[in-house]
């Protein structure tokens, strides 16, 4: 009887755990393929999608805007000044780590930066990117 | 004792020279998180309720960002921001859509800052108030502690 709490606790805190880079990445690369069959992420082309310049906003034309050309380094939100934390896995151990917030970020930064939706190939590639850069 | 009470009445006649705006502590802490991603989670009493409600509505297009959040965040945020807001007398009417630096009180206080300041690099924004005020987030906007040297005068 008392090894009930102790496994309700037990499975709260695992249904609480931060998720991995590389489960998060698992996410983005099964929509990917479900779209394209044989889809491999790629860090390069996460890299390049990075620092693509996009015509879409004066203030913000690419990711580097505010997250500078280095993803290792803490960024600098362009309008307001407000300081960002890195996003690079290997400098901030906290990216990287909630589906939901990555979903966010990419769903308000893509509309924002890119001007559009991102998409799954895009996303795959860039979380692999971030999260293998060093 | 007569020293005290000078000091207090001082005090009373004066609320505005403490310059403290601390987060009521109950905050959630979807309001931090939420609020605090692009720009500093500015403490409730900067604006008033009605603008607050004007704000929170309008998070689709915030300022030129989406800053949308899930009906239920948006709910505990509002709640929050509107039982703890500034009265209508104090900060004053913010326009449409609600800027803190459109109030009354936002502009008094800053009437001496020449132009140029807003301007300057290590501003960018009036929005970044930790530029001139560095333990703003704390709810500290004391004159004494200006970061920018040339202003602190």
């Amino acid at each position: 009887m008392r090894a009930i709490p102790a496994l309700a606790l037990l499975l709260a805190s695992l249904a609480s755990h931060a998720e991995t880079p590389q489960q998060i990445r698992q996410i983005y690369v099964a929509e990917a393929s479900s779209q394209q069959a044989g889809f491999t992420p790629s860090a390069t082309r996460g890299d390049a999608f990075f620092r693509q310049r996009f015509a879409s906003n004066d203030k913000m034309p690419a990711c580097t805007s505010c997250h500078t050309d280095n993803p290792l380094n803490a960024g600098e939100h362009a309008v307001t000044g407000k300081s960002i934390k890195p996003l690079a896995v290997a400098a901030n151990p906290a990216r990287l780590s909630d589906p939901a917030k990555v979903e966010k970020w990419f769903g308000r930064n893509c509309k924002e930066v890119v001007g559009r939706a991102c998409t799954p190939a895009e996303k795959a590639d860039f979380v692999t990117f971030l999260s293998e850069v060093r | 004792m007569k020293r005290l009470l000078l000091i207090a009445l001082l005090g009373s006649a004066f609320p505005a020279l403490a310059d403290r705006l601390p987060l009521p502590a109950n905050a959630p802490a979807s309001f931090t998180t939420e609020c605090s991603s692009c720009h500093i989670a500015y403490q409730p009493a900067l604006l008033q309720a009605a603008d607050w409600r004007k704000l929170m509505a309008g998070l689709g297009d915030h300022f030129g960002s989406d800053a949308t959040v899930d009906e239920k965040t948006g709910q505990e945020i509002g709640t929050f921001l509107e039982r703890h807001a500034g009265s209508a007398s104090r900060p004053g009417s913010a326009g449409n859509p609600p800027r803190i630096t459109q109030t009354a009180r936002f502009i008094r206080k800053h009437d001496e800052i020449p132009a140029k300041y807003w301007r300057d690099p290590r501003v960018k924004s009036a929005a970044n108030c930790e530029a001139c005020h560095p333990d703003a987030a704390k709810g500290s906007y004391s004159e004494h502690d200006i970061s920018i040297r040339e202003l602190r005068e």
